[in-house]
C-alpha cells in the first residue's frame, strides 16, 4: 500500500515536472532543453524573493513563477526565433542557455549553504495507514488542478485552441491568421511557468540543489519520449510507468538505479517505437 | 538614396588554381598550399616553441583531444546528418578499454591504444547501431543519454573500479612520443576526413545528409552507410579516449563527462561547422581560452554557453567559413 501511495504521488510529481516539456515540444516542435534550468532557477528565485528581499510567500512565489515564464518567452523571442527550423542549432542553443543558466547558478548563488524553501502547510495525516505529509498531498491535488485547467484552456479558450491549432498543422493555422511567432512565444512562456510551478510545488520537499536541473530535464525528457513527444495524454501514462517502476526499484532494489531505469527506459522506447505508447505515427519524420 | 549591394567574385588565381594542379607558377602554389602548411607546420612546431612553458604543453595534448572530438562531430553532423552529442561517450569507452588492456590484461603500451581504439569503435558502433533509424532530435536525445547511462551502470554495479576508477595506467615512454602522437593523429585524422568527404563515399553520406529516401530509392542501405560513419567517427573518439587515459595515467567516470560533449560542439560552431578544419580551429581557440578563465572555475561553462548562443544566433557560418571567403574572393560595392 505504501508503495502504491508512494508510486502514484511519485508519478503525479514527474508529470508535473514534463508537462513544460511537453507542451512546448507539442506547440511549436522546440524541444526545449533549458527545461531544468528554468526549473531550478524559479526555485532559486522564489527563495532569493523570499530571503533576500523579504517578501511573504505567496507573492515571492507568484514573482518567481512569473519571472520565469518572462525568462521563457524572452529566450524565444530574442534567441530561438531567429534559428526556428534548424533542428541541430535549436538543440545545440537550448541546451547552452540551459547550461548557463544551470552553471552560473552554481558559481553565483547555489553553493556553501543549503537552500530550502518552507512547504506551505506543515504536518502529516495518515491515509490508508500510510503517513502522507500534507505538502505531498498539495503536490498531488495541484496536480491534478493543473491537469484539469491546462485541458480547459487548450480547449475553451481562444488563445489554447490557437495553440492547439499550431500544433496541430502550422500551415493551415496561419492562414487562419493565427501567429506563428506569437503562439510560440506564449508556449514557451506557458512552458516555463509550468517549470516554475512544479519547481515551487516540489522543491518544498527537499532542499535545492543545482544537479536537480540535470535530473529535472532527463526526467521531462525521459517522460515525454516514453509517452510520445508532444502526446499530452501519453505523457501522463508515461510519468505513472517510470514514476512506479522507479518507487520499485527502489524499494526492491536500490536507489542507484532509479536513474537507469530512466535512462534505459529512453533508449529502449526510442528503438522500439520513437512515436512512443501514444504518439500519433509519423514513421517518416522521425525514423528512416 | 543611392542602392549598391555587395559583389564577390572570385580571385583570378583561384580560378585558375582550383582543380587544375599543373603548376603554372609558385605564386598559385604556394597560394594553394599555403594555408595547409601553415596548420601543418604551426601544430608540428608548437611543442619546440612550447620548450618554455611546459605547462602549456600539456594544453596542447588536450587540446588535440577536443580537436578530434570537434573533428568526428563536424563529420557526423554535417557530412551524415546524425547530431551526436555524445562525444564523451567515445572518450569514456576509448579510455576505459585502454586502461582494461593495460593495468587488468598487462598488454604494453603499443597495443593497447590501437586495441582501444579498434575494438572501442566496434563497440560504440554496436551499442549506437540500435538507434541509428532515428532522426534528428531523437538521435541527439539518445546519444545524450548514452554516457549518462554508463556513468549510472559504472557506479551503481560498482565495476571497473566503481567512482574510484582505474588507477596504474602505463604512462608514455617519453614526453615527445606524448606530444607528437597526438599532434601527428589529429593532423592525419584532419587531412584524412577531407579526403574521405570528398570521395564518392562522402558524397552518398552527404545524400543521406540531405535526402536519405532517395538515398535509399537508389538501391543503398543507409542504415549501413550511417553505422559506417558512425564506426569512422567513433575510432577518432576511441583514440582520444585510450590515449587520455594514458596520458593522465587514469579512467574514470569523469571520462564521460559533459565537457568532452559540449566543447566539441562548441569549437565545431565556432570554427565553423562543414569544413572540419574549422572544428580543429576552434578548438584550438575555446581549450586555450578554458585555461585562461581557469579561475572563474564554473563560470568557465557559462562564458562556453554564452560565446555559442551569440555565434550560433549572431554568425552561424563560423570562423572558417568566414576566413575562406576573405581569401578566395574579392568583395566591393557596386551601384544598382
Amino acid at each position: 500500500m505504501e508503495l502504491l501511495i508512494y508510486g502514484i504521488i511519485n508519478s503525479i510529481t514527474l508529470s508535473l515536472i514534463s508537462l513544460g516539456f511537453t507542451l512546448v515540444y507539442s506547440i511549436s516542435r522546440l524541444p526545449n532543453f533549458a527545461h531544468g534550468a528554468l526549473y531550478i532557477s524559479s526555485g532559486y528565485l522564489v527563495w532569493t524573493f523570499l530571503n533576500r528581499v523579504g517578501l511573504p510567500y505567496l507573492p515571492s512565489i507568484l514573482l518567481g513563477i512569473g519571472l520565469t515564464s518572462l525568462i521563457g518567452a524572452g529566450i524565444y523571442r530574442f534567441i530561438l526565433i531567429r534559428i526556428r527550423g534548424m533542428e541541430i542549432s535549436e538543440i545545440i542553443a537550448t541546451y547552452a542557455i540551459g547550461l548557463a543558466i544551470i552553471e552560473g547558478l552554481r558559481w553565483g548563488g547555489l553553493r556553501g549553504m543549503t537552500f530550502t524553501l518552507p512547504s506551505f502547510v506543515s504536518g502529516s495525516v495518515r491515509f490508508l495507514g500510510v503517513g502522507v505529509d500534507y505538502q505531498r498531498l498539495f503536490v498531488v491535488g495541484i496536480g491534478l488542478i493543473t491537469f484539469l485547467l491546462l485541458y480547459l484552456f487548450t480547449h475553451f479558450n481562444k488563445i489554447g485552441l490557437a495553440l492547439r491549432g499550431i500544433a496541430q498543422n502550422e500551415r493551415a493555422a496561419m492562414m487562419l491568421g493565427i501567429n506563428s511567432d506569437m503562439t510560440a512565444v506564449i508556449s514557451l512562456a506557458i512552458g516555463s511557468g509550468l517549470a516554475g510551478f512544479a519547481a515551487v510545488l516540489i522543491l518544498p520537499l527537499g532542499s535545492i540543489i543545482v544537479e536537480t536541473g540535470y535530473n529535472v530535464l532527463i526526467f521531462a525528457i525521459a517522460v515525454s519520449i516514453i509517452g510520445g513527444l508532444g502526446s499530452w495524454g501519453g505523457a501522463i501514462v508515461a510519468s505513472f510507468i517510470i514514476g512506479l517502476a522507479q518507487i520499485l526499484t527502489e524499494a526492491f532494489i536500490s536507489s542507484h538505479f532509479q536513474m537507469v531505469i530512466a535512462l534505459l527506459a529512453i533508449i529502449v522506447t526510442l528503438i522500439l517505437k520513437p512515436s512512443g505508447i501514444f504518439g500519433r505515427q509519423k514513421e517518416l519524420e522521425e525514423r528512416v | 538614396m543611392e542602392m549598391t549591394r555587395k559583389e564577390r567574385i572570385d580571385r583570378g588565381i583561384k580560378v585558375r588554381t582550383e582543380g587544375i594542379y599543373a603548376i603554372s607558377s609558385w605564386e598559385e602554389v604556394l597560394y594553394l598550399a599555403g594555408p595547409r602548411l601553415v596548420l601543418i607546420l604551426g601544430l608540428l612546431s608548437l611543442p619546440l616553441v612550447l620548450q618554455v612553458a611546459p605547462y602549456w604543453k600539456r594544453v596542447v595534448n588536450i587540446t588535440c583531444i577536443y580537436a578530434l572530438l570537434a573533428l568526428s562531430f563536424d563529420f557526423l553532423a554535417n557530412y551524415v546528418g546524425l547530431v551526436c552529442l555524445g562525444g564523451a561517450f567515445f572518450i569514456g569507452v576509448g579510455g576505459y578499454l585502454s586502461a582494461i588492456f593495460n593495468v587488468y590484461l598487462g598488454f604494453p603500451i603499443y597495443l593497447s591504444i590501437p586495441l582501444a581504439t579498434f575494438l572501442g569503435a566496434i563497440l560504440c558502433t554496436f551499442v549506437i547501431l540500435p538507434v541509428l533509424p532515428l532522426r534528428g532530435v531523437y538521435f541527439a536525445i539518445v546519444t545524450l543519454m548514452y554516457p549518462l547511462l554508463f556513468t549510472r551502470i559504472i557506479e551503481a554495479f560498482n565495476i571497473l573500479g566503481g567512482t574510484n576508477g582505474i588507477a596504474g595506467v602505463e604512462s608514455f615512454p617519453s614526453p615527445w612520443v606524448e606530444q607528437y602522437l597526438v599532434i601527428l593523429i589529429t593532423l592525419i585524422a584532419l587531412f584524412g576526413m577531407r579526403r574521405l568527404v570528398n570521395q564518392d563515399i562522402g558524397l552518398v553520406l552527404r545524400g543521406v545528409k540531405d535526402n536519405d529516401q532517395s538515398v535509399r530509392a537508389s538501391g543503398m542501405n543507409i542504415t549501413s552507410l550511417k553505422a559506417f560513419a558512425v564506426f569512422i567517427a567513433s575510432l577518432i573518439g576511441c583514440f582520444g579516449g585510450a590515449y587520455l587515459a594514458h596520458l593522465y595515467m587514469w579512467a574514470g567516470i569523469s571520462l564521460f563527462a559533459l565537457d568532452f560533449s559540449i566543447i566539441p560542439i562548441a569549437a565545431v560552431v565556432i570554427g565553423g561547422g562543414g569544413t572540419l578544419t574549422g572544428a580543429v580551429i576552434g578548438s584550438f581557440i575555446l581549450v586555450p581560452l578554458s585555461e585562461f578563465l581557469r579561475f572563474a572555475g564554473t563560470f568557465r561553462i557559462v562564458i562556453y554557453c554564452v560565446i555559442l548562443t551569440a555565434v550560433i544566433v549572431l554568425k552561424s557560418e563560423g570562423l572558417m567559413v568566414y576566413f575562406q571567403r576573405k581569401y578566395h574572393q574579392r568583395e566591393r560595392w557596386v551601384k544598382l
